[in-house]
C-alpha cells in the first residue's frame, strides 16, 4: 500500500518534470548558439492550444502533439526573423513573444474552453503497468520517455557530434565563427526553431497530459520556470534532467499537500512554492559558484551581424 | 612562372568611404610579400576579399593562373588559401584540438587529427598541447594555433595579418623561422604589417597602400624604414620634441605590494606590483597582451577593487580606499586600451563623454544636475586644443575615426591637468598623425610635471617616450630598468616570462627589431 | 531591384520618431487581416478599438484613466530598460502596492481626515518599492538574474493577493465573495474633473513624466543610468557603480507600479478584489518601448495602449470579438516596433544603386590631419 503510494508519487514527479525538462532543453540549445529567448513561456502557450485543438478535432492526441511543435516553432520563427534578420534586441523580443503566445493562444482556445479531449496516455500495454513497481517504469505518457531520450540526444549532440560543435562556437564566438567560414545566423535560426519545437512540445504536455483541457495561462509561468533551469544546469543536460525533476518534486510537494489539505499553510503558499524554490535556487547557484559566468555561452544575448 | 595569386583592379566600398580602390598586384610562389599601410589604408579589407569573407564590388583575382570566385571562406580554402587572423578566431572555451578542427571543412577523425596536429608541429619545431583550453594559453601559442589550422590543409598561399604585434621579440624570431622555411618549400605569404624593421628582415617585396589605394611597390632591403614609413604616410614623418633635456623631479604616484585576484571567466591576477613614478617622467610598462594589463589599469584607476591589497599613494596622499571619482579628484586619469565603450560612450555627444570623466576636476556637474553648457565650452576646447575632426561639442563621439576619437579621449585627460595620467596603448589602432600628435602631448604632459604611466605592447613606442620600463608577465611586474641602457633581448625574455624560458635556447638577437626612435 | 540592409553611420533621428508609427500603423493593417482571417470582422474590430475611442469624447475620460497607470508604470521602467535593469516584476510591485495601500485603508478604514489618503498612496509607493529591492538585492549580492527574479515574484504576488482577499482582508459583510470592504470617502482618489472619471492619478502621471524626464536628461543620476544602458565599463570608468544603478531602477520602477497599484484601488477599483491584476504590469513593458523610454514618448505611447483597452472593451459587446484580441494586438505592436527599429540604424538600400553612393573624402584627408 505504502509503495503503491510512492509510486503514484514518483509518477507525479515525472509528470510534473517532464515538461520543463522539454523546454529547457530546447532552451539550452537555443542559448548554447548565444541566443537568449524568453519567449519559452508563449511558444509553450501555443504549443499548448495547438495540442489541444488538433488533438479535438482529430481524435489523436499523437497528432495534437506533433502539431504543437509546428505552431511553436513557426511563432519561434517570429523571434528568429526579428532577432537575427533585424538585429532586435533579444530580451524585449523574447517578452513581446510571450505577450503575444498568451495572447494569440486564449484568442485561438476561447472556442475549446470547458471541454475535453483523449488524454496522451501510457504507451505500453497496462500488462506490464499493472504491478505497482513496473508501473514506475511502463506506465507513462511518450513524452516522459521522449523527454529523457532527447536529454541523451542533446547531450550526444553538443559534446560528439560536429554540427553540435559548430553550434558550440557560434555561441562562443560568432566573430570568430564567422571569420572561419561558419553561417553564424543560419545556425542560431536553426537552434531557434529547434528551441520553438521543444517548447511547444512542453506544452502540449499539459493540455494532453496533465489535464486534457483547455485555460488561458494553462501553462501558468512554467515556461519561465524552464529558463531558470537552464541557468541552474549551468548548460549542461544532465544536471538539466536532475534540475526538472528536482522542480517536479517541489511542484508534486505542491500537489499533494493541497490534496490532502495537508498543509498547515494557506493552499496559497504552497501556490508559491515552485517561484519561490526558483528563485532559491537561483540564489544558491549564483552564490555558491563563481564558475557560473565560465558556462554560459560567451556571446549569449548578443547580436550578431557580420561586420565590414 | 605564373604568379600564385594576382589581383586586377579590386574595388570595395562601403557607405561613406571607398576602403579599396582599384587595387593590382601580384605575389609569386614561394615569395613573402609584405602588404604595408597605416591603419585604414584598406589592407584588411583587401585581405578580407582574398579570403572570402568579404566580396569585391569590381576587380579581379587569379589564382595559379585561373580566375578565382572566391565567394566564402570556405571556397578559398579550397583554392589553397589559409589565413591567420590578427584578432585571432578563437574559441576560448574549447580545446586546441576543437578549435582546429573547427577551422577545417573536412576534419578527419578525432585521433587521426591529433596524429596529423602533432605532426605538423614537430616538423615545423612548433611547441603546443592539443588537449590544453585556449583560454589557458598564451598569445604565442594562440598564433600557433591559428597556424597549424592553417598549414593541416596544405595551403599554397597564406596571409598573416599583423601576426607580431602582440608577440615578444623572441616569438617573432621562432614566428620567421617557420615562414621561411614554409616559403621555401614553396608556399607564398602575404604578410600585412606595419612594422617596417620586421619587413627589412622578413619580406622579398612590398606593396605599400595609402587611402585605398596602392601608392607604392619597393625592395624593402633596399629601403630604409623612413623611406617606407615616408611612403606609407604619404609625407614627413615628425620627430617628437623635447623628449631629452626633461627633468624628474619629485615621487608623484606610488604602488606598493598591489595584488588583485583576477575576474572570472579568465581574467589575470595581480600579484605583489610595486613602482613609483616622478613628476616630469613617463614609466613604460611592456608586455604582452592578456598579462594583467587592463586589470592593472583598471586597479590603478579605482574600476576594479574588489579582492585588491596593497597601497597607491599620489603626491603623499593613500588613495588606496577611494573609488574612481575620489582617484579623480586625487589628481588621477587614465585612458584605457579601448576606446569605444570604455573611455568614451559612442552614442552620446563629445560634450556628454567630457561629463563621463570631466565632472569632478572641471565642474561639469553640480549638486547632482549636469552643467550642460560648462560641459559643451570644456568639450569645445579640447576639439580645438588637439585639433580633433568634429562637428562639434554635440557630434557623436561614435562618428569620429579612430586617430580623432583618441585623441579627444587624451585631450579631456590631459585638460584636466592630471598629477598622474595612466594610458594602455594610446596609438593603438590610429593613423600615423593622430599617434605623433598624442606621443607629443604624453611628452609635453610630462614635461609640464606630471607623472605618466604608459602601458603599451608596442616597444618601439615605449622606447621612444620611456625614462624608465618595466615588463608585465602573467600579473607580476618586473624591476624598473633604465631606458638608457636596458636591451630588447632582456625586455623580450621578461615579456616570454615563463614560456619563453621553456623554450629552446632562442636568445639569438631579435634581428628583426631594433630601437628606433621614429 | 534587390533590396538589402546598410548600417548608417549615424542612428536616425527622423526614425527614432517614425518608427513607434510605422509599428502603430502596420499593427492596424496586418491587425485587420489577420482577424478577417480567423473569421473575425477584422477591419471592424481595428475601427472600433483604434479609431472610434477617438471620435467618441465620451470614451476620452476612459482613455485618460486607463493610460495614467500604464503611464505611471511605463516611467518608473524606462529608467531601468536605459540602464539595461530588466524589471519585469512590474505587475506583482503594482499588486504589492494596491495591497499596501490597502493594509493602511484597512487599518484606518473607522477613522476620518485629509491625511489618510496621502498615507495609503505612501504605503503604495513604499510597498512597490520593497518588493522591487528583492531582486535588487538579489541582482547585487547574488548577481541573481533580474529578469527571472522579479517576473517570478509576480505570480508570488498574485497569490499573496488571493490569499489576503480570501483570508484575512475578507469583507466579513460581502456574501463570502473574496473582496475587501468598499474604501471610504476618506481614502478615495478625488476626481479632479467633477462629473467624469477623471482622477487625480491622470495629473499625477503628467507631471510625473515632467520630473522623470528632468530627472534623465539633466542630473548626474540620469546620465549615469544612460551611460549604464549604453556602455557598462564606460559607466565603471566614469565612477559609477552598478549596484547603485541597479539599485536606482528596481526602486523607481518599483515604486512607480506601486503607486500604480494604489491609485488605482483608491480609484477605479475603490476596493480590492482579485480581478485586480489588470496585466498593466506586463503592457506597461510595451508602452515604455513604444515610447522610446522618452517621458512624453511614454504619454503618448501609453494614450494609445490605453485605446486597446477602451475600444477592446466595446469591440466585446460590439463585434464579439474575445477579450483576449487586446494581448494580440498590443503584441502585435511591439513585434512591428522592434521590427522597425531596424530603420533607426540601417537603411534599406536597392542593391543595384547602392553603388553610386557618395564617397566621403575620409581616407584623403586621414593622412593630412598630421600634427600641425
Amino acid at each position: 500500500m505504502n509503495a503503491a503510494i510512492l509510486v503514484s508519487i514518483l509518477m507525479t514527479v515525472a509528470a510534473a518534470a517532464t515538461p520543463l525538462l522539454l523546454a529547457a532543453l530546447g532552451e539550452l540549445v537555443v542559448e548554447k548558439s548565444g541566443v537568449l529567448n524568453l519567449g519559452v513561456e508563449g511558444m509553450m502557450l501555443i504549443g499548448a492550444v495547438t495540442a489541444f485543438a488538433v488533438s479535438v478535432t482529430t481524435g489523436s492526441p499523437a497528432l495534437g502533439a506533433i502539431a504543437s511543435m509546428v505552431t511553436a516553432a513557426a511563432a519561434s520563427g517570429i523571434f528568429a526573423a526579428l532577432t537575427l534578420g533585424l538585429a532586435s534586441n533579444q530580451v524585449a523580443t523574447g517578452l513581446a513573444l510571450t505577450i503575444f503566445g498568451t495572447g494569440i493562444s486564449a484568442l485561438a482556445g476561447a472556442p475549446y474552453v470547458g471541454i475535453t479531449t483523449t488524454r496522451l496516455g501510457p504507451i505500453f500495454p497496462d500488462a506490464l503497468a499493472d504491478d505497482p513497481y513496473w508501473r514506475l517504469i511502463f506506465g507513462h505518457s511518450p513524452l516522459v520517455y521522449i523527454a529523457l531520450l532527447m536529454t541523451l540526444a542533446v547531450w550526444w549532440f553538443l559534446k560528439h557530434s560536429r554540427s553540435g560543435l559548430i553550434l558550440r562556437a557560434v555561441g562562443e564566438s560568432d566573430d570568430a565563427a564567422h571569420s572561419i567560414g561558419y553561417p553564424v545566423l543560419k545556425v542560431r535560426a536553426l537552434a531557434i526553431l529547434f528551441g520553438g519545437a521543444m517548447a511547444g512540445l512542453a506544452g502540449s504536455f499539459y493540455s494532453l497530459v496533465v489535464t486534457p483541457m483547455w485555460a488561458e495561462r494553462l501553462t501558468a509561468g512554467r515556461g519561465w520556470i524552464a529558463i531558470a533551469l537552464v541557468v541552474f544546469a549551468s548548460w549542461r543536460p544532465g544536471r538539466l534532467a536532475a534540475g526538472a525533476y528536482l522542480f517536479g518534486a517541489v511542484i508534486t510537494l505542491e500537489l499533494q499537500a493541497k490534496a490532502a489539505g495537508l498543509s498547515a499553510l494557506a493552499p496559497e503558499f504552497m501556490s508559491s512554492l515552485p517561484y519561490l524554490a526558483t528563485i532559491a535556487v537561483l540564489v544558491m547557484i549564483s552564490a555558491g559558484r563563481r564558475s557560473i559566468k565560465n558556462a554560459a555561452p560567451a556571446c549569449l544575448g548578443k547580436p550578431f551581424r557580420a561586420s565590414a | 612562372m605564373l604568379p600564385r595569386i594576382e589581383l586586377l583592379g579590386i574595388t570595395k566600398r562601403f557607405p561613406g568611404v571607398l576602403a579599396n580602390d582599384a587595387i593590382s598586384f601580384a605575389v609569386q610562389p614561394g615569395e613573402i610579400h609584405a602588404l604595408l599601410g597605416e591603419n585604414g589604408a584598406g589592407k584588411s579589407t583587401l585581405v578580407k576579399i582574398i579570403y572570402g569573407v568579404l566580396q569585391a564590388d569590381s576587380g579581379q583575382i587569379t589564382f595559379d593562373g585561373r580566375e578565382a570566385q572566391v565567394g566564402s571562406p570556405r571556397e578559398a580554402r579550397a583554392l589553397g588559401i589559409g589565413m591567420v587572423f590578427q584578432h585571432f578566431s578563437l574559441f576560448e572555451a574549447m580545446t586546441v584540438l576543437e578549435n582546429i578542427a573547427l577551422g577545417m571543412d573536412h576534419p578527419p577523425a578525432r585521433r587521426q587529427l591529433e596524429a596529423e596536429v602533432r605532426r605538423v608541429l614537430d616538423s615545423y619545431n612548433l611547441a603546443l598541447d592539443p588537449h590544453r583550453d585556449v583560454h589557458t594559453l598564451s598569445v604565442g601559442e594562440r598564433q600557433r594555433i591559428e597556424i597549424v589550422r592553417a598549414l593541416l590543409q596544405k595551403p599554397k598561399l597564406l596571409i598573416m595579418d599583423e601576426p607580431t604585434s602582440v608577440l615578444t621579440p623572441q616569438e617573432v624570431e621562432e614566428l620567421f623561422k617557420t615562414l621561411r622555411q614554409l616559403a621555401s618549400e614553396g608556399c607564398s605569404i602575404l604578410y600585412i604589417s606595419h612594422k617596417l624593421e620586421e619587413i627589412k628582415a622578413l619580406c622579398d617585396r612590398a606593396t605599400i597602400m595609402r587611402g585605398g589605394r596602392v601608392v607604392a611597390t619597393c625592395d624593402p632591403a633596399k629601403e630604409t624604414a623612413r623611406s617606407m614609413a615616408e611612403m606609407m604616410i604619404g609625407g614627413n614623418l615628425k620627430d617628437i620634441e623635447g623628449r631629452d633635456g626633461r627633468t624628474v623631479g619629485q615621487v608623484r604616484f606610488t604602488v606598493e605590494n598591489l595584488s588583485v585576484p583576477g575576474e572570472p571567466p579568465f581574467g589575470t591576477s595581480l600579484n605583489d606590483i610595486s613602482f613609483e613614478v616622478s613628476a616630469g617622467e613617463i614609466f613604460g610598462i611592456a608586455g604582452v597582451a592578456g598579462n594583467g594589463q587592463n586589470e592593472l589599469l583598471a586597479a590603478l584607476s579605482g574600476e576594479q577593487r574588489r579582492g585588491m591589497r596593497g597601497r597607491i599613494v599620489i603626491d603623499g596622499r593613500d588613495i588606496t580606499d577611494t573609488g574612481v571619482t575620489g582617484r579623480r579628484r586625487a589628481g588621477l586619469s587614465s585612458v584605457p586600451e579601448e576606446r569605444n565603450g570604455h573611455a568614451a560612450v559612442p552614442g552620446m555627444s563629445l560634450a556628454e563623454n567630457a561629463i563621463l570623466s570631466a565632472r569632478t576636476r572641471k565642474a561639469l556637474a553640480a549638486k547632482g544636475l549636469l552643467r550642460r553648457s560648462a560641459a559643451r565650452e570644456f568639450a569645445s576646447s579640447v576639439i580645438s586644443a588637439f585639433s580633433v575632426k568634429a562637428t562639434g561639442a554635440r557630434g557623436m563621439a561614435g562618428s569620429l575615426s579612430g586617430g580623432n576619437l583618441q585623441k579627444y579621449v587624451m585631450g579631456r585627460e590631459i585638460m584636466q591637468e592630471p598629477a598622474v595620467l595612466l594610458v594602455a596603448q594610446p596609438t593603438w589602432g590610429v593613423d600615423a598623425g593622430a599617434a605623433s600628435f598624442i606621443r607629443q602631448a604624453m611628452v609635453d604632459l610630462a614635461a609640464s610635471g606630471s607623472a605618466i604611466v604608459l602601458i603599451s605592447q608596442d616597444l618601439d613606442e615605449l622606447l621612444a617616450l620611456s625614462d624608465r620600463i618595466a615588463v608585465i608577465n602573467e600579473g607580476h611586474l618586473s624591476a624598473a630598468m633604465d631606458i638608457a641602457t636596458v636591451s630588447i633581448e632582456e625586455l623580450g625574455l621578461l615579456m616570454g616570462g615563463v614560456h619563453g624560458k621553456k623554450k629552446p635556447a632562442s636568445a639569438a638577437p631579435a634581428e628583426g627589431i631594433t630601437h628606433h626612435g621614429a | 531591384m534587390v533590396l538589402r540592409l546598410e548600417a548608417r553611420r549615424e542612428p536616425s533621428t527622423l526614425m527614432v520618431f517614425a518608427s513607434p508609427a510605422i509599428a502603430v500603423v502596420t499593427t492596424l493593417v496586418v491587425g485587420a487581416a489577420l482577424f478577417t482571417l480567423l473569421g473575425y470582422d477584422g477591419i471592424g474590430a481595428v475601427m472600433k478599438i483604434f479609431v472610434e475611442p477617438l471620435f467618441n469624447p465620451y470614451r476620452w475620460q476612459d482613455l485618460l484613466v486607463k493610460a495614467a497607470p500604464l503611464a505611471m508604470i511605463a516611467l518608473g521602467l524606462s529608467i531601468g530598460f536605459r540602464a539595461n535593469v530588466w524589471n519585469i516584476g512590474a505587475e506583482g510591485q503594482y499588486v504589492v502596492g494596491g495591497l499596501a495601500g490597502t493594509g493602511v485603508a484597512l487599518l484606518t478604514y473607522e477613522m476620518s481626515g485629509y491625511w489618510i489618503l496621502p498615507a495609503m498612496i505612501l504605503a503604495g509607493i513604499l510597498g512597490g518599492m520593497a518588493y522591487a529591492a528583492v531582486p535588487a538585492v538579489l541582482k547585487t549580492r547574488f548577481s541573481v538574474n533580474e529578469i527571472l527574479s522579479s517576473l517570478m515574484l509576480n505570480y508570488v504576488a498574485l497569490q499573496l493577493l488571493y490569499y489576503l482577499t480570501r483570508g484575512p482582508w475578507k469583507d466579513p459583510e460581502g456574501f463570502n465573495f473574496p473582496q475587501t470592504v468598499l474604501f471610504t470617502d476618506w481614502q478615495t482618489l478625488p476626481k479632479v474633473v467633477p462629473g467624469t472619471l477623471i482622477h487625480l492619478g491622470v495629473p499625477i502621471a503628467g507631471v510625473l513624466a515632467l520630473v522623470i524626464w528632468f530627472l534623465v536628461v539633466r542630473t548626474v543620476a540620469g546620465f549615469q543610468m544612460r551611460v549604464f544602458g549604453m556602455a557598462p565599463m564606460a559607466a565603471r570608468y566614469g565612477g559609477f557603480q552598478e549596484s547603485r544603478t541597479v539599485w536606482t531602477a528596481m526602486l523607481i520602477g518599483g515604486g512607480l507600479a506601486g503607486l500604480a497599484g494604489v491609485l488605482e484601488a483608491a480609484g477605479p477599483f475603490g476596493q480590492m478584489t482579485p480581478g485586480f491584476p489588470t496585466g498593466y504590469g506586463y503592457t506597461a513593458i510595451i508602452v515604455a518601448f513604444l515610447g522610446r523610454l522618452h517621458p512624453f514618448g511614454i504619454l503618448m505611447a501609453a494614450l494609445v495602449l490605453a485605446l486597446t483597452y477602451v475600444g477592446g472593451e466595446s469591440a466585446q459587446t460590439a463585434i464579439r470579438l474575445p477579450s483576449a484580441a487586446v494581448g494580440v494586438f498590443q503584441a502585435m505592436m511591439l513585434f512591428f516596433l522592434l521590427a522597425a527599429d531596424v530603420l533607426v540604424r540601417y537603411r534599406v538600400v536597392n542593391r543595384t544603386t547602392a553603388r553610386s553612393q557618395r564617397v566621403s573624402s575620409e581616407p584623403a584627408t586621414r593622412n593630412t590631419e598630421r600634427a600641425a
